[in-house]
Order: C-alpha cells, then structure tokens, then sequence
C-alpha cells in the first residue's frame, strides 16, 4: 500500500510538469505574438510603441527558454502571475473565487453520491420495471442535455416563473449570483443563502449524477450475478442484508475509479454552471478572461484546475486501492 | 424453531431418520426459446449419516436440483412436486421459515471458491457470519466461532488466516474455508456442488477426506453433485445418476460402478481412465452430446447416444420409468436393464473397437496412452458429423442458468 | 478427464465458431444479424432516425430555412414564435427557425469532421501502442495521461482563446483533444486480441507485422471504436456547443446552437423561446446520437453491455 502510493505519487511529477509546460507552451509560444493578444487581439492594429511596451513589461521579448525558465520559478513559488487587465495577482483572485468553487462542487457531490447511488442500485435491483426504465431515459437525457441549456430551464422554471406567476415565497428561487454570500462551517448555506445555492448545485450535478447511476446499476447488475451473492443467500441472510454487506462494496469498487475519470467531466460542468448562474468561481472566472484574453489568469487558474484534477484522481486512487483488499495487501487476485 | 413432525421415517440403509425427501421435483426456466425442463420428474431420500452422490453431465439438472433445495436461483420455476425437509414441505413454507433453514439446517459448498467467497470480507467474517445471523453471536464470539471452523478443516494458523481475504488463500484452502463456512452452523445437511473441481488433483483428495471427518464429526448427510465418478466412488454410499432432468439409475455406490444396469452408466464408467487400466484399454466415449431439455427425444432420451438402443423398437417410443432391476432399492430406467446383468466396462471396451485400425496397429506403448485422448476425440467428432441430428439438438442444450448467462437484454455497461 | 468433458470438447471442434484465419477480415454473415439486433432497439431506431432527419436538414438547410441566416426583420426583435417565425425572431430580429435550421449544418460538420481526426489520430496512437508494446506504449500512454490530467473544456477554451474563433479552428481544438479515449480504447482491443489464437496462429504462419496488424487485429477492435465513435460525435457537439456557449466558438453571423442559447440568456424572462430552440436541438442532438450508439454497441456485440 505505501509503496503504492508512493509510486503513484512520483507519477504526478512528470505528467504535472509536462502538462503545465503544455499550457505556456500553448499561451506564449504558440500565438504568434502574445503582446498582439494582451493589447487586443489579431484583427485590430495596434500601435507598435503599445506592443513594445507590453513586452517589455511582461518579458515577452526574452527568448522563450528564459521566459520558460521564469515560468516555471514563479510557478514553483506558487506566484501564478498578475492579470493584465487589473493588475491584481492571480493568487488573489484564487483566493477569493476558489471558496465559492469548493462549495458549490461540495453540494453538487452531496447530491451526486446520495441520488447517484441510490437511482443506480435501486434501478439494478429492481431490473426491467418501470421505475428502472424511467431511470435509463432520464439518465442518457442528463447526460446529453448541454449544462447550461439545463440551467437556464431551471432558472426560467423556479426562479422565472415564480415571480412572474406570484408564487409563494417559499418556491421562489434565484437565477444568479451568490446572494448574501453567508456561510456556517464554510459549506451550510444560512439565512436566504440557499435559493441562490440550490439550483446550480443541481444543475452542476446532473451529468455526473447520471453517470454514476449508470455506472453504480452496471456495477451492481454484476454483481447481483456474481457466485458470492448466492453464497450469501445461502447462509440465510436477508435479501436486503445480502445486498447491503455484501454487493454495495464490491458493486462501488469500479464505480470510484470511474469517478476519478468523469472528475473532468465534472469541471467542464462547473465551468459551464459557474458561468449560466454567474456564480463567482474559478470557472466562471476562467471564461471571463478568456473574454476578455487575459492570459495570465487564464494560465494561472487553469494551472489550479489541473493540479486539483490530479490530486482529486490521486486520492481517488488511493481510496480504491483502500478499499479493495486486493489491491491494499500489496498483491493483485490470483485470477 | 422448525417444530419436528411426530415421526420422521427410517432410512432402510442407515437406519437413521431420513432428512431429505424430494418427491416427483419437476422445475426448470422460461426462455425465449421455451420451457427449459432442467429437473422432471426427480425423487430421492437423503438420511442422517449419508452421503447421496448425484452424478451427471452439464445440464442433466443435478445443479438445478440443488438449487431447488434451498432456493438460490431466481428465475427458477417450480412446477411440480415436494421437498420435505424433517416431514415439513420447503417449497410451501414462507421465506422466512425458508431462510432459517438456509444455512442453519443445510448448507451449501460452492464450487468455485474464489468466486463463491466475498474478495472484500475477512475470510473470518464470512464464517462467522451465518453463526451470527443464525445464534446471534456477537462480533467476537462469531470470530472465535470462524477460527474455530478453520482448526477442524485443518488450516494451519486459524487465528492469522481469519483475518486474511480470500485472494491470499490458496486454492485448497479457499475450499476449505467454504467448508469451514458451510459447517459453521453444524448443518444437518450439506450439499456440495462439484467441490473438488476448480482444485488441483492433488489438493482434491485432502479436501474430500476433510468432508468426510466433518460430517461425522457434525453427524450430518451430505449431497454431493458431480461429474467425476472418481470422487463419488471415494466418498459416496449411495449414487443417482441423472440425464436430461430425470434419475436414470440410483442405487448404492457398489452396484452403479460393478452392477451397472444402465447403459448411461456404464458409458460414463467406460470412457473413465482407471488406475488399474494398464494403458491399452480404449476409453470408450458416449458419442453425441447432452439433448435439448426444451425438445427432448422421443421415448427414452439416451437413445440417439445410447449403443445398445432398439431402434427402431420401443427405446424410440416408450420412454422407460425408473424401476426396481436388482436387490432392494437398485433402481434403473431402461427397458433393458436386465439384459445388462453381463455386460461390464471391461466387455464394453473390448466389444468396442473405438480405434480406427490404422492407429490401432504398431503404436508403441506410451505413444498410444498419448495417443488416447486424441483417438478419443476423434471418433467423438466423426460420429457427431455422421449423426447430424445429434448435434444438431445438442446446440439447444441448455447448461447455463439463464440470469448467468449473456442474454441478449443482459447487464447495462460501465462507460 | 471424464467423458463428459472429452465429449462436449469434441463437440466443440465441430461447432460453427471454428476459425478460419483467411475469414477474420469479413464481418459479413454477421451484418444481417447485427442490423436485426439494432432494430430491435426502440430508442436506437427513434434515435437513428432523428440522425437522419438532421442529416437531411442540414444537406437542404437553404431550401428549408425560410429566411437567410443575417436577414433581420424591422422592429421585430424577440418576438415569439408565429405563422411567418416558427422558432421567433432573436435578439436583433433574426428568424431563429431559419438559423437553427443552419445550426444543423454547423454541427454536424464539426462534429463529424472532429471525430474523424480525433479517430484518426487515437486509431493510430493506439494501434501502435497496443501492438508494438514497450517503450512506444509506455511513452503514448503516459502522453495520454498528460493530456487527461488537463480537463477536455478547459484545454479547449485555453487553445480556443489563443487561436482564435473560427469553425475551423473548433474543428481543429475538438479534434485533437478528442483522441485520448480512443486511444486507450484501441489500445486495450489491441492488447487483448494480440493474445488470441488465431493472430498467434497469423504470427506463427509468417505473416507480417502490419498485415496482421491491419488485416486481422484492426477489424476486430473496430466494433468499440464504432461504438465509441457515434457517441463521439454526439459528445463533441455538445463540447462544441458549450465552447459557442462560453464565446470561444465560431463567430457571428455562424449560427452556432450554443452561441443561439447564450444569446437568449439575457431575454430569460420575456423571450424564453430565443434559447428553448437552439438548446432543444443540442439536446435532442446529442441524445439521438447517444441512443444509436447505444444500440450500436447491444447490436454489434451483447457481451460488451
């Protein structure tokens, strides 16, 4: 287990160095002319002395293994650069935005784990009824309906349609925003905080509760077949007890993995909610600089997401190798 | 708990009160291709103390029948007849009084153990489980309770190996550990399907002669289901064989393997390698494979295998009962079970010429043991390719439950 | 052992399944059969024929949209749907049934073209990782590791913002950030059939690397790129969509669905139908292709479920 893990761990190194690497190279190698970029973009003409300027203060006139170099030492010191437009430091406007990221994945987790597995067992369980068949198609339609269309029905729906028709106050919810911004134990929504939380949350975590309750009714479909579920019956346990210690286990076991891998997934959808709900986050801020072609923000945070996709699919790793005896006491199955 | 009928009957050959009794079972599963009879028509009694050996090919229904007994296949329809269990009827019981049954009363030994044991439970979990659900053990009297099992079917290091998984078992000792699981609550009935197959042959014989300590040591009968007459001729006291769902013959373990009366039987007994074979014997296969238990021959179903048949003649329409042919309970179905009295493997191996004659003459001595599985084969393919309609039935041959097997709607994938 | 096994073995040998090196290239006999099982399929036929239908809507979009795609009406900025604007007019008075209409020739082009070189690239990078093993598979692989530790959209908007907004350029930005998963997937085909008789048979006959490698392992492992690749296209629609949505897609006057849906963000409350529409057909889209992929992979082969 621990030689695992360190294994694992010594694998992050290279593939984090050379996806970084990836991204300047894409940020300021690649265009042509990067001080073009930051003054405006390509179809405009630029005064030249503004161009100059630009990259005189940004270095963009050092050869590139310099700039590569420097890239690499700020990056190291977690300095992630200033924005162009604004001036303020990268570092800050993470610290400001990641927390409203955090929390909103937090909820949408919440609700893919609870409804996810719980769709996904029951639907497996219950093979070939309604209910089960009703799942199939609400799943493959959440995961082909584009997030954002998704959030922009809710919103008309709940937040639209109350105040147009006068509904209680109770059902009335709001499009965008943050709200007060009000917090308890950083993650519970307090006082009217919930009305602007609820609908991206939801939002955020219909593709990738679909996912997992496709996957958790495969997983589980497996399982139901396997020889020691019949072993287990024929000890004379309950059905529900056969199902519950001795098929959730194995029937999460592949699941978890798959989690990992849909993480990015997940942070396509996050970008895209943050954005239809404004929700003041990383991705939205991702896609407000790339509006407005501010590089370095763009590089820096999309330097975080990265990081946080690589360690979420560590820990994702690690807990399945926890979880899995097989893999924890160091030897794989005989067969 | 289970309140015990006044008297339960003797069993004629031990004297003991019989456990068992399946009366006239006829079940088997709905497909899309019709009504698999996997079991038609099966009666036995199994006393305390006993060992009843059931003996068949894939798909003559000797799993199904287990299955039945304690109710672990879903889509397993009963039809018709009666399992008493100690006089009381299973199949009309409720599933409560069903389930403690199950475990408590008869246990079951699967017969692949890495598949049959949890890979995410203790091997010491899973004992102890059914001693937890059935006498209300707490956690550390169940383990007590695992490393106990694990001493009597002989595990060196009970205490260590109860907290290991299965996957750093070897494959010996995950059966014994299944055993250990099924013994756990001193069962009056163990039924072990195929016990011995998924072990390697040396292994085998340490795991039977464990069986056979614990169910005296546990007073208990034992069902055992297999294909391999040589486990049955070690173990058993009794032996049924089964073809296409039905109890061809049944009778003690000396007179199926010396007092043949069934030409199934004696198929099966010929084409076995013996040990005291010295090597020039032809294995004499049963040509053909198993019939479709959806359409089953007319008359009797053996009769497009069987070399003895009258065809035409009533083998093809008349299909034979299981009836009394020799001592007290030596009990066949063939219309000419009597006329077997003479025949013995040994005749039929030399009556037969299985062995085409240009590979029969001047092979030396080992090439022609080499030489046998091959001729074997052979002949097998060329009699199926000369019988087509043998084949032809053998491809509806149902072996498979149907949940297990890859139906055309089965299982929803992973991406 | 016993007889019963030598006997089912002998069966075996005359079984129909017997392979014959020369047929392996040929999934012929079989098409019947997986057309028979595909149309069994409720949801894959609906969903194979809405793919029709867009196909068809997209090749006549200029004699099925009423209006060009720039023609604003006078004055009639976001008006609902009627008579003369099925779909209503957009924000600056556009017939959105007309541009939604063209929407369809813009999506299925990119993603068509996308996945062809996203198929293209993973089939190559696959089958060569999966074939040639060693050091050519441990390098890929991890070349693949690196691109999956950058999340799909976010590698998308990032190129997307530096090189600018055409559709070409979505093609391209989908299309190569697209091949990872099929190159994991043909690789592990390849892994996996490599080992199988009869290409051991093939590599013990004399045949080369490459013929074997194209002649008997490539139509084998086509089944779940197939599979993959209908789904594929559904996703990068979707992508493509949502890279409109975020303004780094193909420029105006393009009518992109995604770029439709974020315009109608602004007009939630008084012209929902702005982005009902255009969201409507990425979504319905998206699903067809899902369902006939789907079907595809329950027809081409059931124990792939």
């Amino acid at each position: 287990m621990t030689s695992f893990i360190i294994r694992r761990l010594l694998l992050i190194v290279p593939t984090v160095f050379v996806a970084l690497s990836f991204l300047f190279l894409i940020f300021f190698a690649l265009p042509g002319d990067p001080a073009n970029l930051i003054a405006g973009g390509a179809e405009r003409n630029i005064d030249p002395g503004v161009i100059e300027r630009i990259n005189e203060r940004y270095g963009l006139d050092e050869p590139m293994t310099t700039q590569f170099v420097k890239y690499w030492q700020r990056t190291l010191q977690w300095d992630l650069g200033d924005s162009f437009l604004t001036r303020r430091s990268v570092n800050e406007t993470l610290g400001q935005r990641a927390p409203n990221s955090i929390r909103l994945a937090f909820w949408a987790i919440v609700i893919e784990i609870v409804v996810g597995i719980s769709v996904g067992m029951v639907s497996a369980i219950r093979r070939y009824s309604i209910g089960d068949r009703f799942t199939t198609i609400v799943t493959a339609a959440a995961s082909a309906i584009p997030v954002f269309v998704l959030g922009l029905v809710l919103q008309w729906m709940f937040a639209v349609q109350p105040n147009k028709h006068d509904w209680p106050e109770w059902a009335r919810l709001r499009t965008s925003g943050i709200g007060p911004d009000s917090w308890a134990f950083f993650v519970i929504p307090t006082g009217e905080q919930w009305r602007y939380l609820i609908l991206p949350a939801i939002t955020l975590a219909s593709v990738t509760t679909a996912l997992l309750a496709r996957m958790t009714r495969g997983s589980m479909l497996e399982v139901l077949r396997a020889d020691y579920m019949r072993t287990a019956r024929s000890k004379g346990l309950r059905e529900r007890d056969v199902v519950m210690r001795h098929g959730l286990r194995n029937a999460l076991l592949p699941v978890v993995t798959l989690i990992g891998l849909d993480f990015g997934t997940a942070i396509g959808a996050a970008v895209l909610t943050e954005t239809t709900f404004s929700w003041p986050g990383i991705g939205s801020q991702i896609v407000d600089s790339v509006t407005a072609r501010d590089l370095p923000v763009i590089l820096g945070l999309t330097l975080v997401v990265v990081l946080a996709y690589t360690v979420v699919n560590l820990i994702v790793d690690i807990s399945y190798a926890w979880v899995d005896p097989r893999i924890r006491l160091g030897k794989g199955g005989q067969s | 708990m289970v309140d015990a009928p006044a008297a339960l009957a003797t069993s004629p050959f031990t004297g003991k009160e019989v456990l068992l009794s399946m009366r006239g079972l006829r079940a088997g599963f709905a497909t899309d291709d019709g009504f698999v009879r996997a079991v038609d028509g099966v009666s036995f009694d199994v006393a305390r103390g006993e060992v009843l050996a059931i003996v068949g090919e894939s798909g003559s229904g000797k799993s199904v029948t287990a299955m039945a007994i304690l109710d672990l296949q879903p889509t397993l329809e009963i039809a018709e007849g009666e399992i008493l269990w100690k006089g009381r009827d299973l199949l009309a019981m409720s599933e409560n009084a069903r389930r403690a049954v199950r475990g408590k009363e008869i246990a079951m030994i699967f017969q692949d153990p890495l598949t049959a044991l949890n890979p995410v439970h203790t091997v010491g979990r899973q004992i102890g489980e059914m001693a937890r659900i059935h006498e209300g053990l707490d956690r550390q009297q169940a383990r007590a309770r695992a490393v106990e099992m694990l001493d009597l079917v002989g595990i060196p290091e009970a205490r260590k190996r109860a907290d290991m998984y299965p996957h750093e078992f070897s494959g010996g000792m995950r059966q014994r550990a299944m055993i250990a699981m099924a013994i756990s609550c001193k069962p009056d009935l163990l039924i072990a399907d195929e016990p011995t197959t998924a072990l390697d042959v040396t292994v085998q014989a340490q795991v039977l002669e464990v069986l056979l300590d614990i169910k005296d040591e546990i007073d208990s009968a034992i069902i055992l289901i297999t294909h391999d007459l040589g486990v049955v001729a070690g173990l058993a006291d009794r032996v049924m064989v089964m073809y296409a769902g039905r109890a061809i013959e049944t009778g003690t373990t000396h007179e199926i393997f010396y007092e043949t009366r069934h030409p199934y039987t004696l198929g099966l007994l010929a084409s076995l390698p013996r040990l005291d074979d010295v090597g020039d014997e032809p294995l004499v296969p049963i040509v053909g494979s198993p019939p479709s238990l959806i359409r089953k021959p007319s008359g009797c179903s053996f009769h497009p295998r069987c070399r003895f048949a009258r065809v035409p003649g009533n083998c093809e329409t008349d299909d034979p009962a299981l009836r009394l042919v020799a001592g007290d309970a030596h009990q066949a179905a063939c219309h000419y079970a009597e006329e077997l009295a003479g025949v013995t493997v040994e005749s039929l191996r030399t009556a037969v010429d299985v062995t085409e004659p240009e590979r029969d003459v001047g092979l030396p001595f080992d090439r022609a043991v080499v030489e046998d599985g091959a001729v074997v084969e052979d002949v097998a393919v060329a009699e199926a390719a000369a019988h087509p309609g043998v084949t032809d039935r053998a491809e509806g041959q149902v072996d498979q439950w149907p949940a297990t097997g890859q139906g055309p709607d089965d299982g929803e994938g992973n991406r | 052992m016993t007889l019963t096994d030598q006997a089912t073995a002998g069966g075996a040998a005359v079984a129909p399944e017997s392979t014959d090196i020369a047929d392996l290239g040929t999934a012929r006999p079989l098409r019947a059969d997986v057309w028979r099982r595909f149309r069994r399929n409720r949801l894959a036929i609906v969903g194979l024929g809405f793919v029709v239908l867009l196909i068809l809507v997209a090749l006549f979009a200029p004699w099925i949209a009423p209006y060009s795609i720039t023609d604003r009406a006078s004055g009639q900025f976001r008006q609902p749907p009627s008579a003369d604007h099925w779909f209503g007019t957009d924000n600056i008075g556009r017939d959105m049934f007309s541009r939604v209409v063209h929407g369809a020739r813009v999506s299925l082009r990119i993603g068509i073209s996308a996945t062809v070189i996203s198929l293209v690239i993973g089939l190559a990078l696959g089958a060569m990782s999966g074939f040639f093993g060693g050091t050519t598979d441990t390098l890929l692989m991890r070349l693949t590791d690196v691109f999956l530790a950058i999340p799909y959209i976010i590698l998308a908007v990032a190129i997307a913002s530096v090189v600018g907004r055409s559709e070409n350029s979505v093609i391209l930005i989908l299309g190569l950030t697209g091949w990872l998963f099929i190159a994991r997937i043909v690789r592990a085909s390849f892994l996996s059939l490599k080992r199988l008789e009869y290409v051991e048979a093939a590599t013990a006959l004399g045949f080369s690397r490459t013929r074997i490698m194209f002649r008997h392992i490539l139509p084998n492992a086509l089944q779940p790129i197939i599979v993959y690749g209908t789904i594929a296209i559904g996703s990068v629609i979707l992508a493509e969509a949502a890279l409109s949505f975020v303004g780094v897609g193909p420029q105006e006057p393009t009518p992109a669905w995604g770029a439709m849906v974020a315009q109608g963000r602004g007009s939630l409350s008084n012209a929902p139908h702005i982005l009902f529409f255009p969201g409507a057909a990425i979504f319905l889209t998206v699903l067809a292709f899902v369902f006939v992929g789907d079907g595809l992979r329950d027809a081409l082969d059931p124990k792939l479920k």
